[in-house]
């Protein structure tokens, strides 16, 4: 009920023109804890838009909701349009802890979704070595994930997120199990492959900076019960050397205006 | 270890302790223990006999088909508990009974039910390995990173492809030591199975030595039997090895 009426109401935000993910009314409660509550986002096609807020703000639980992993207490996620409410082969998953077999190689790991698409065995491993190239990994195809490093690991991820060719990619702290030279470049090496890849990417983090370099939305959230506080667009131009950005004048604002922001929920 | 800056090799104690039993056997103590020589001499003359092979033929047999039941029953039932939680809670009190109950003493309730036959062994054996392979194979299970089952439920895995591609291969490390360890069991089980029935295999072999006092040829057959625990155990020790390094990866 709580859902339609937020329906109806007055939207917080202009919808965009083109929206692939659309969350409507979604609210999830763990016991006593309301994790969410209410939330309504649109996220348009093509874009970065990344879930912010302090721990404990339901973002990554959000995330399982719209990749089906969660089911939610109330509320609708549609996905092109259509609701949703298990996973399927339009949204792909990359994971905090990366979620790799430790039993397969790189390639098999990344041609796992293929795998299990029945998609057969000499297609599948062609797809996958394309995708381990681009995500800056050729030469680990045979290697075991205990034999790379955190970086390397979170890439076998990535290429099996992209391998399966989604139209939206949900990544939950991607880099946050990273060390930081490796986030840096990860962090530069995902703005590339976004301008390459026409794709959505939903994107949870905790880190402002991290958040504010990539995104080309940033959605925060409030904690307990998690409900969207402000979404900014960061207008930074991201054409050039990825590494200017750091010292942009917008990309500085932006987060010290989301620190503000964010600063009472903190302590 | 070292001794006096040589490097003596593991087997060396093996060898000390073969020296000491030599020497109180020489000494004639107690009746009950030859000389080892005599006993190596014994197992020599034992292994060429008939009767020890046929015995060998029916034990591993018996051996063989109760580890093979054991297995093909006890690593989905760990599975099923590891994931169920009802199967768990209706199934956990039973299974970790009779992973620490004197077992030996169900052997005769085995004969009632079985007969004096392979049958009763077959059952001895399975008796004595499940239990270990379930728990273990649950623990296992039960320590899969949960991330790794949404990653598979997110690439959409249907239920078979989730316990064939995720599940089993996740809990493999513990599932193995599951298996060693009721490997050893299982031979505890096929020895006192066959001892306790008396006329079949190696039971029947030690009470004809141990009423005969034929001590040398009790002790081979011991040694045997130890000899054989420990090689399969090594083998799978073996197989172990290789799926260690991703038990030591795993989140």
């Amino acid at each position: 009920m709580v859902a339609t009426a937020l329906r109806n109401g007055p939207s917080p935000v202009p919808a965009p023109i083109d929206s692939i993910v659309e969350v409507r009314g979604i609210s999830k409660t763990y016991g006593n804890v309301e994790a969410l509550r209410g939330i309504d986002l649109d996220f348009p096609r093509g874009k970065l838009t990344s879930l912010l807020g302090p721990s404990g703000c339901g973002k990554t639980t959000l995330l399982k909701i719209i990749a089906g992993l969660i089911r939610a207490d109330g509320g609708t996620v549609a996905i092109n349009g259509k609701r949703v409410s298990a996973p399927g082969p339009e949204r792909a998953f990359v994971f905090q802890d990366f979620a790799l077999m430790p039993w397969a190689t790189v390639t098999r790991n990344v041609a796992f979704g293929l795998e299990l698409r029945g998609t057969n065995k000499a297609e599948r491993e062609e797809i996958a070595r394309r995708y381990i190239a681009e995500v800056g990994l050729a030469g680990f195809e045979d290697k075991y994930p205990h034999e790379l490093s955190g970086g390397m690991r979170q890439r076998v991820g990535l290429a099996r997120a992209l391998s399966v060719d989604a139209d939206v990619l949900l990544l939950d702290e991607p880099f946050s199990a990273v060390d930081e030279q490796n986030r840096r470049k990860f962090q530069e090496d995902l703005i590339r492959l976004r301008t390459n890849q026409n794709k959505t990417f939903i994107f949870v983090t905790h880190s402002i900076e991290e958040a504010v370099y990539i995104s080309d939305r940033i959605v925060l959230l409030s904690p307990r019960p998690g409900r969207v506080s402000q979404i900014i667009e960061p207008e930074i131009d991201r054409s050039g050397d990825p590494e200017r950005i750091h010292r942009d004048r917008h990309y500085l604002d932006t987060v010290e205006e989301i620190w503000q922001g964010l600063k009472q929920y903190v302590e | 270890m070292t001794l006096f800056g040589y490097r003596i090799p593991m087997m060396a104690s093996l060898f000390v302790w073969c020296v000491v039993w030599e020497i109180v056997g020489r000494l004639d103590l107690v009746f009950l223990l030859p000389p080892f020589s005599d006993v190596l001499a014994a197992a020599v003359g034992l292994v060429q006999t008939p009767s020890w092979q046929s015995a060998t033929v029916t034990t591993l047999r018996a051996f063989a088909m109760g580890m093979a039941l054991s297995i093909v029953i006890g690593v989905p039932l760990g599975i099923l508990m590891g994931r169920v939680k009802i199967a768990d809670d209706l199934l956990g009190m039973w299974v970790n009974i009779f992973s620490s109950a004197p077992l030996s003493a169900i052997v005769p309730v085995l004969m009632i039910l079985f007969g004096f036959g392979e049958k009763t062994i077959v059952a001895a054996v399975f008796l004595f390995a499940i239990w270990i392979i379930v728990l273990d194979t649950r623990a296992g299970v039960r320590h899969i990173s949960p991330s790794l089952i949404e990653m598979a439920r997110s690439y959409g895995a249907s239920r078979p492809a989730l316990y064939c591609k995720i599940i089993l291969w996740a809990a493999l490390p513990e599932i193995l030591a599951g298996i060693r360890l009721g490997l050893i069991r299982g031979v505890k089980g096929v020895v006192i199975g066959q001892l306790l029935v008396a006329i079949v295999g190696y039971g029947a072999l030690f009470e004809t030595f141990s009423r005969n006092f034929r001590m040398a040829e009790f002790w081979a057959l011991t040694i045997i039997l130890f000899a054989f625990a420990l090689l399969i155990a090594e083998l799978i020790e073996r197989a172990e090895a290789k799926v260690e390094y991703y038990a030591g990866a795993r989140q």
